[in-house]
């Protein structure tokens, strides 16, 4: 069985994998981290979706071994601690941007490689760039809503000179 | 669900790449497994064995040499969609790339792997194809137009590995567009179509005309980029275009029938070549 | 558009009926307030069912069948039962003796044909995807190995697919007793008279096309044991109705059984249901000893949870030349599938009431059969019979204006019930209580723009553009807070429709709710906060909801058909009401009066007329200490209330959408919809705009994207997510939304339901905009869901003819 090394959310882990492992089942079953929550099995819903180095993956469509080395941020890991969220999550909280969060973690991390890319999208932005993730409660509204608000709010932090996640 | 069982070679070479795909004939290459994973966990395939070669630095990156443009296949569908030599040399691959899936996939999936899964209704074989690439190989260097014999299969021999596309120049006066028709934003085209248009006196000078699942393979749209040499913008163009399904054998599936596709072809392919030709 | 309608009126019948109430300055309800639910969900440590890990896990998958109709002849799982990591391996037959029935809990006639419905199949299997073994093992990835060692001889038996066919003479059979499930019947005035008289006839066909619930979390199930109690996790909107259901199949006793539903992501009917998996789980921890969990892919969740929808609706409505209906005779056949699940036959008489719409009529007719098909059963969707029922009146109404070449807007106009008339009484019966239909039509054609838009379709149609403007109204009112018991039980249906709440003041004053809903998205833990924030004035921070859990609560009848608030938060206050009379007696003890010279007001009980006072949180103290409590009262303050509702609520609103359809390509763009609801009182603006919102995108999606493919064999050609269509952000517009408010008069609070409105209401509205856009070029119907090739075909053989 290969050994991978990963670091998720900050911490490193090393482990021995079947080759066949997928990413999320890793991070779920392996190291419990479950947080990322798994909707189809074709990589349409987005609901598993990661930061892998830094950019927005889908972890059911990744193997453990081809994550070997590499650094992994998950929903867990987006939260500086002590009970703060980060501006995109509470912007998601704000604008009743989930019902059922089943998406939630998924939708939260491509909103945020689509504002490593784009940090002031328009409302025909945000739908494009979250053409991945499906949400089956919101109608996408609130979402969209969501991000705007989010994408100012971290503009905002960080000309305060806070310090905001932005992988 | 869940993949079934295989090994697993990570090949630090392409050497070893090629060797381990030698030594076992169920074996299969892996690069971003965009394509490779959602058949693994519906059990659709069954590869004894994984090949790894999404660790070779050579096969990653965009490189301009003089008259063609160098594709390495590793190189993802986010990166071809972003690279300043493709916005300016090839935009029509920037544009094809900018269509697959979904940011995510972009992120994984390979520009090589695309075109070796050779899917008749991926949107890079048409692009590739209407621009004459020519895929290079670790054994040799394959034009684009025999390179996808029927659906889902390449040219390529079972440990032949495609190490990039090389895709030539058009030059000055070339105009571009991809037109993607598809029911959902993330649902693969039902048709598509890849338009190089070379404009001259308000009329189109030379076209070329790549078309996504209109049968097995990628296809050209032949009669109509002959039709189109010289055709004034308008009735000509339209007329010309209507041939656009000629020779072409789409599949009748659950997003749509034969004969729909055959419409849709035409009316895309005279989108696709106004807004090359910069007419819209 | 008629001239009454000019702009000033508009605004006037705006400005009149715009009574959205606003929160008292102190009030919880009425405010945006932002969920308490969504820490936890946003940052990962929300708990669904496949997030549960127990010591000794094992991990269960089942083999399902390729077949859509066929006699198994051998099931052979011993070569599974070798393999590394397998615990057991099961067929249909190893369990037969112990796996009982799945139930069906509405026969709604008396000659109702309701088969055996083993949870894995032991002789004969009838639709793809029907459990036929099963396997337990060490983890997931061995589980899924050992499924294909499994070997299942199957004897073809043929498919019955179409419901036409299956009810023809000599039609193979599904089961035994043939394909006919059951007919049900209502008829009230002389629909005969109607059909005779009136000089304008509309007579329509529709499909309701099968749909996949798709919840965006899969179903997952986790059973364990100590030997002698059972515990079950289960991704279920039904944790007390599963447990009763479980006790009766399984045998093990009810007071040793105990259902959770954790977080559940999602369900829209899909998860009320008592499925084979959860049997089959609690079958396996039971012989086995150990915990086990089953999780499904979405491939085979697409497969094997029930689907929703599948009718063939035939509508007549005889009219007069004026445009008034006579009346509105109706015609279903209805796809049951395979089997009858929890209430599959129910579910299309859930519209029986609604065909009506909100119109006035003198004659209605309604019939429906129950069809057996071998494709997965259907069951409750989203809305569950009302959309069906919105759809063909609301598509109809807009044939009968066309036929007389009067706007859709004022046909409905001249037959909807006027404000003035509630409360009515209608055709099928029903006592709509409250409503102003007037007040929220004129709404939302000012937001939409009416007039411009039928303007610039007008301009769209002279230059012969090749994208055509539509545009599409649907004015709906359903039934929903189900429901009052005794009309359930009239309808036959296994259980009643009441709700329990509980109340108790902690020793600190805070406060902990207890609630028969159970909340899968709702919001519930925020919304039942502020109500018992208000009614016992404490801070909406200091109350905490609990659900979901039989062992917490241990009464309930759970979430669906838009009942929660009206039903459940009815009842939690009800539960308030009794607490504050409980702790009125202990104030007027304490401060030495009569109970009726206390007052009570944001959480402070006064003496009249004089400065003594307690808070409730001091009283709550007070009666945990029970040092001085008025002789005989128990020492607590807390209270349980069990609610029977007196009525369903009608929830209503009107819905606008213009659509630009490309008559090229049959391409559809939803230009813009506006959406005018009236859920009566709101207790959380916040959470109704996101309900409205999701009803909205689902229905959009029936009505342009989603469809349940089987081929001629009888497979599902849409299981899987890339293949069944749904609508991402980039496929859907921004919503405009808007309220109008008539308080419900069947509950203290005024409060309608949301849930499903907009699913309800949005199908319709965008038809028959893709409708109204085609009407010039001779296109009267477009089947659901209305993709581009079905326009472009439809378009095409109008040009032919």
């Amino acid at each position: 069985m290969p050994r991978i090394t990963v670091t998720v959310d900050g911490i490193r882990y090393e482990e021995d994998v079947e080759p066949r492992l997928l990413l999320v089942h890793f991070l779920r079953d392996r190291l419990g981290k479950t947080g990322t929550p798994i909707g189809c099995d074709t990589s349409n819903c987005g609901a598993c979706t990661v930061l892998l180095d830094g950019k927005s993956v889908k972890s059911c469509s990744v193997l453990a071994v081809q994550a070997d080395g590499c650094d992994v941020v998950t929903i867990e890991g987006l939260a500086p601690g002590n009970g703060q969220m980060h501006p995109l999550q509470r912007a998601f909280h704000e604008e009743h941007a989930l019902q059922c969060g089943y998406c939630t973690p998924g939708m939260v991390m491509a909103a945020l490689d689509l504002l490593r890319e784009n940090p002031d999208p328009s409302e025909e932005e945000i739908r494009h760039g979250l053409e991945g993730n499906l949400c089956r409660c919101t109608g996408y509204c609130n979402i969209v809503r969501a991000v705007r608000r989010g994408a100012q709010e971290m503009g905002q932090a960080q000309e305060a000179g806070q310090e905001v996640r932005t992988p | 669900m869940i993949p079934a069982q295989f090994d697993y070679v990570r090949a630090s070479s392409l050497e070893e790449a090629t060797q381990a795909l030698a030594a076992d004939e169920d074996a299969k290459v892996i690069a971003g497994g965009q394509s490779l994973l959602p058949l693994l966990r519906l059990r659709l395939a069954y590869p004894s064995t994984l090949v790894d070669i999404g660790r070779l630095p050579e096969l990653r990156g965009v490189q301009d040499r003089g008259d063609h443009v160098f594709i390495g296949a590793l190189t993802t569908h986010d990166e071809v969609m972003r690279d300043p030599v493709l916005a300016a040399e090839c935009p029509l691959v920037a544009m094809g790339a900018a269509t697959v899936a979904d940011p995510a996939v972009r992120h994984r999936g390979t520009f090589g792997g695309s075109l070796a899964h050779a899917d008749p209704a991926g949107d890079l074989p048409a692009v590739i194809l209407a621009l004459d690439g020519v895929m290079v190989t670790t054994r040799r260097e394959i034009p684009a137009a025999e390179f996808f014999v029927d659906y889902l299969e390449s040219a390529m021999e079972p440990d032949e590995i495609l190490t990039g596309v090389r895709i030539p120049k058009l030059g000055e006066g070339w105009g571009y567009h991809y037109e993607k028709f598809h029911r959902t934003a993330q649902a693969w085209a039902i048709v598509g179509v890849a338009a190089a248009v070379r404009r001259s006196d308000g009329a189109v000078a030379e076209a070329r005309i790549g078309l996504t699942n209109m049968g097995p393979t990628p296809l050209r749209a032949s009669a109509t980029e002959a039709a189109l040499a010289g055709a004034e913008l308008g009735d000509a163009v339209r007329q010309a275009c209507e041939q656009a399904a000629e020779g072409t054998s789409p599949p009748s599936d659950l997003h749509g029938q034969a004969d729909y596709r055959r419409h849709l072809a035409q009316v895309l392919t005279r989108r696709a070549v106004l807004a090359a030709a910069g007419a819209h | 558009m008629t001239e009454e309608l000019d702009a000033g009126m508009v605004a006037q019948r705006i400005a009149e009926s715009d009574q959205v109430s606003e929160p008292s300055p102190n009030g919880e309800v009425g405010r945006r307030r932002r969920r308490k639910e969504d820490a936890r969900l946003l940052t990962g440590r929300t708990q669904w069912t496949d997030n549960i890990q127990l010591p000794g896990m094992l991990y269960v998958q089942f083999l399902r069948s390729p077949m859509a109709h066929a006699r198994i002849t051998r099931v052979d799982v011993s070569a599974a039962r070798e393999l590394p990591g397998v615990v057991a391996a099961f067929s249909g037959q190893d369990l037969a003796s112990e796996q009982g029935s799945l139930p069906c809990a509405w026969p709604v006639t008396e000659d109702i044909a309701i088969p055996e419905h083993p949870p894995m199949a032991v002789s004969e299997v009838r639709y793809v995807g029907e459990a036929v073994a099963c396997v337990v093992a060490t983890d997931r990835y061995r589980a899924a190995d050992a499924l294909e060692a499994i070997e299942v001889d199957y004897e073809p038996l043929p498919p019955v697919l179409d419901m036409n066919d299956a009810l023809a003479e000599g039609a193979p059979k599904v089961h035994e007793t043939g394909n006919k499930a059951y007919t049900w019947k209502f008829a009230q005035g002389d629909m005969e008279a109607a059909l005779r008289d009136a000089p304008v006839r509309i007579d329509r066909t529709y499909i309701q096309q099968r749909l996949i619930p798709s919840a965006m979390e899969p179903r997952a199930v986790v059973a364990t044991t100590d030997g002698e109690t059972f515990t079950m996790w289960s991704a279920t909107q039904i944790p007390h109705i599963l447990r009763v259901m479980l006790a009766l199949t399984t045998g093990i006793p009810e007071h040793k059984l105990r259902v959770i539903a954790p977080d559940v992501g999602g369900g829209f009917g899909s998860k009320l249901q008592v499925t084979a998996e959860e049997v089959v789980c609690l079958l396996l921890t039971k012989r086995l000893g150990k915990p086990v969990k089953w999780t499904e892919s979405r491939s085979e969740g697409n497969l094997t949870v029930h689907h929703g929808r599948d009718q063939i609706q035939h509508i007549t409505i005889a009219a007069e030349s004026d445009g008034r209906i006579r009346g509105v005779r109706v015609e279903l056949l209805v796809d049951m599938g395979a089997y009858l699940m929890l209430v599959t036959p129910g579910i299309p008489l859930l519209g029986a009431f609604m065909y009506n719409g909100i119109y006035k009529m003198d004659a209605y007719d309604f019939t429906c059969t129950g069809v057996f098909t071998t494709k997965m059963p259907t069951d409750a969707y989203r809305g569950a019979g009302r959309p069906e029922a919105t759809y063909a009146i609301e598509r109809a109404m807009d044939e009968l204006a066309a036929e007389l070449n009067m706007d859709p807007v004022e046909v409905r106009r001249r037959n909807w019930i006027k404000h003035e008339e509630f409360p009515y009484t209608t055709i099928a019966g029903l006592t709509y209580d409250s409503g102003n239909y007037e007040a929220a039509t004129d709404k939302a054609l000012a937001l939409f723009g009416y007039d411009k838009l039928r303007a610039e379709q007008a301009d769209r149609r002279d230059r012969r553009d090749p994208v055509q403007l539509g545009i599409g109204v649907s004015t709906y009112t359903e039934m929903c807070g189900l429901a009052p018991s005794r009309v359930l039980g009239s309808l036959s249906y296994g259980a009643g429709g009441w709700e329990h709440g509980s109340v108790r003041v902690l020793p600190t004053g805070k406060v902990e709710v207890v609630t028969g809903s159970s909340a899968h998205g709702q919001g519930h833990e925020t919304a039942w906060s502020q109500l018992v924030a208000d009614a016992l004035g404490v801070p909406f921070e200091d109350v905490s909801v609990l659900h979901g859990d039989t062992a917490i609560s241990h009464r309930g009848m759970d979430t669906y058909g838009s009942r929660s608030l009206v039903v459940g938060g009815m009842a939690v206050l009800s539960a308030c009401e009794k607490v504050k009379e409980k702790a009125r007696k202990i104030a007027a003890h304490t401060l030495e009066c009569s109970p009726e010279d206390v007052e009570f007001s944001q959480g402070v009980f006064r003496v009249k007329g004089t400065g003594a006072q307690k808070t409730i949180q001091e009283l709550a103290l007070a009666a945990f200490a029970a040092h001085d409590l008025p002789e005989g009262m128990e020492p607590r303050l807390d209270a349980d209330a069990t609610l029977d509702p007196e009525n369903f609520s009608f929830p209503h609103g009107t819905h606008l959408c213009a659509v630009e359809v490309d008559t090229e390509t049959g391409h559809v763009k939803i230009r813009s919809y506006v959406a005018v609801d009236d859920v009566g009182r709101v207790v959380n603006p916040l959470i109704v705009e996101g309900q409205v919102h999701g009803g909205i995108a689902q229905g959009i999606a029936q009505a342009l994207y989603e469809e349940a493919v089987y081929d001629a064999e009888g497979n599902l050609l849409t299981s899987t997510m890339a293949d069944y269509l749904l609508p991402s952000a980039a496929d859907l517009p921004d919503f405009v939304t808007d309220r109008t408010e008539t308080p419900a008069t069947s509950n203290p609070l005024g409060v309608k339901g949301v849930g499903e409105a907009g699913t309800i209401a949005s199908t319709p509205a965008v038809v028959n905009a893709i409708v109204d856009a085609l009407r010039p070029h001779g296109v009267h119907d477009i089947q659901m869901p209305c993709t581009p090739e079905r326009i472009w075909r439809a378009l095409r053989e109008r040009a032919q003819a």
